[in-house]
């Protein structure tokens, strides 16, 4: 039986029976539900009721859904807010990690901790340290600041809800980005600092022409990778400012809790879908802009 | 010259100042959390003073957990999702990567340009359609869905296919000429290699699943089938006070993957580096 099949083809059988197991459960799990997703934002559908044709009706209403454009308003400041801050924590947390310092490892294994760490419980502590009556951060802000009682901030209602979650994303994440970070100090040759010190050039000096420069790249990749991780926040919200049974208000609400509403409290599908190809589409410009940037780097 | 030196301690003392003041930062939540689990309600937020460690440290927080919601299933449940998917994870990507990296075969392009082209897609924007699909299957409030939608990742593809990539082709050649299968050549020469890839594919899967809440957020619904992290949600939702207790379930949830972390996590740093600055 096999002598009918040339060598060429014995060996792609024997490749594909490699690929297999991995390819179709991803082709099944994640290739159709993708094309079903970019689908089913131009249809109307509640999930058990007939489907029907919406054409561009589900992005019209976005335009005036008053509730989506907070969503994305508050995805984008909690970005604007957060790539910045992780960035410098990480780059400079890498660069004093990068010295010889004793217990290196230990520091950088702590780093780790909160990236590690499941989001229930390090939500749950951090919704204490930050309680608006109890928690100690107030406390300190009344007996050591005296911050008057009543002006004492409500961290996770209204406006600084944001806040919170900006501050304790660059907590959780910023030990992942140190790693990547300390990755491309460890690249920069040592004989830059050499030649830069015979030169005279002050620690500042050397940070601004040798490792800023050399890490241009790696920077452009800890961006790329953090605008995305941020558009697609949604369990920090929940976890941070979400009621009893985990809704969001419009101070709070993120674009991945409204694709979550819509789908399944509202069970307007394609209506989601629409929200979803939004999200979609911010992360699709960023990673183009990755692709771009990548060949002008390397 | 001796105020250069005195510059250079300054330095020093400068770069230890920040680094206590960074890893203050970061622990201090976790020791918050190991404090708190072992005070009663009345000394949780006690300031003045301070306490560590209470005279009469609450133990019964720990015991308690495990009565006042179902946390045993709930860990059973989550032990049993991290481990099949971690194991379908490693063995199904080792394998597609193998071939992707070391053979030669028809299509081979296409097929490797279906996982680049989704690399990028985050998971929120087809989990609705997705849940759908599943929902046809029979798999809604199955811990089955879990699996099948953990497993099979593009990224551990990719990320596997990198480091075999790194492997001289000569060691296949060889052992290729010595009539070794493909299969053994798999099994006997490039697994063994590629430990520190496992390991941080490993500590990726075994976090993500175990950490994940949106996923079995959308999936499970009967308490039976939840996860830890769901069911300590719960919890908190329905005891928003019993801060000793949520400390305690906190404490117990955090356990396993900080052990894992901390087994493997020599090679996690590296593989974070190389793997992140390829992306």
């Amino acid at each position: 039986m096999a002598k009918g099949l040339s060598r060429q083809k014995k060996r792609d059988l024997v490749a594909y029976s490699f690929i297999a197991p991995n390819f179709i459960g991803f082709a099944v799990f994640t290739l159709v539900p993708i094309v079903f997703a970019f689908a089913l934002a131009f249809f109307n559908w509640d999930g058990s009721n007939p489907i029907t044709f919406a054409g561009l009706s589900n992005f019209k209403q976005l335009t005036g859904d008053v509730f989506f454009k907070a969503a994305l308003k508050n995805t984008i400041i909690y970005c604007v807010g957060t790539v910045p801050l992780t960035m410098i924590a990480s780059l400079a947390l890498a660069i004093v990690l990068n010295q010889k310092v004793v217990g290196r490892g230990i520091f950088r294994t702590l780093s780790f901790f909160p990236y590690v760490a499941s989001l229930v419980a390090v939500t749950s502590v951090w919704k204490m340290l930050f309680h608006p009556s109890k928690g100690p951060i107030n406390n300190i802000l009344y007996t050591v600041f005296h911050v008057p009682m009543e002006q004492l901030p409500q961290w996770f209602t209204g406006g600084l809800v944001l806040v919170s979650m900006i501050l304790f994303s660059v907590w959780k994440y910023m030990g992942y980005y140190m790693v990547i970070y300390l990755a491309g100090l460890q690249g920069i040759s040592a004989e830059l600092y050499e030649a830069a010190s015979l030169d005279g050039a002050n620690t500042w000096q050397k940070f601004q022409y040798i490792t800023w420069p050399q890490l241009r790249s790696t920077t452009f990749f800890v961006v790329v990778m953090l605008t995305i991780n941020c558009f697609k926040v949604y369990d920090i919200a929940i976890m941070l400012a979400g009621g009893g049974s985990g809704e969001l208000t419009i101070s709070s609400t993120v674009l991945v809790y409204y694709i979550y509403q819509k789908a399944f409290i509202d069970w307007k599908l394609g209506y989601s879908s629409a929200v979803a190809m939004v999200l979609f589409l911010m992360v699709f410009v960023v990673t183009m802009i990755q692709f771009r940037g990548q060949k002008k780097y390397q | 010259m001796k105020s250069a030196r005195k510059k250079a301690i300054a330095g020093k003392v400068l770069v230890y100042v920040i680094l206590i003041i960074i890893a203050a930062l970061m622990i201090i939540p976790f020791i918050w959390m190991l404090s708190a689990s072992i005070k009663s309600d009345r000394e949780v937020f006690q300031m003045n003073p301070f306490v560590l460690i209470p005279e009469n440290p609450k133990w019964s927080n720990y015991h308690d957990i495990w009565t006042k919601i179902p946390m045993l299933k709930f860990v059973e449940n989550t032990v049993f999702l991290t481990i099949v998917v971690t194991f379908l994870q490693l063995l199904t990507s080792s394998f597609a990567a193998y071939s992707f990296a070391k053979l030669e075969f028809k299509h081979k392009n296409t097929l490797f340009f279906a996982y680049i082209a989704t690399i990028a897609m985050p998971w929120q924007v087809y989990m609705v359609p997705q849940f759908i699909m599943m929902r046809k299957f029979g798999l809604n409030d199955k811990l089955l869905a879990i699996i099948c939608l953990q497993a099979f990742s593009a990224f551990g593809v990719f990320m596997m296919k990198q480091f075999y990539e790194d492997i001289p082709d000569e060691l296949c050649e060889a052992a290729r000429i010595d009539g070794m299968s493909e299969y053994r050549i798999y099994a006997s020469i490039m697994l063994p290699l590629s430990k520190p890839a496992l390991s941080t594919l490993t500590i990726f899967t075994f976090v993500n699943t175990w950490n994940d809440y949106l996923g079995p957020l959308i999936y499970l619904k009967s308490e039976a089938k939840k996860t830890i992290q769901l069911g300590l949600k719960m919890f908190i939702s329905q005891y928003s006070s019993d801060y000793g207790l949520i400390m305690a379930g906190s404490v117990l949830s955090l356990i396993p993957v900080l052990a894992v972390f901390l087994c493997l996590q020599k090679y996690f740093v590296e593989g974070v580096a190389s793997t992140g600055l390829k992306g």
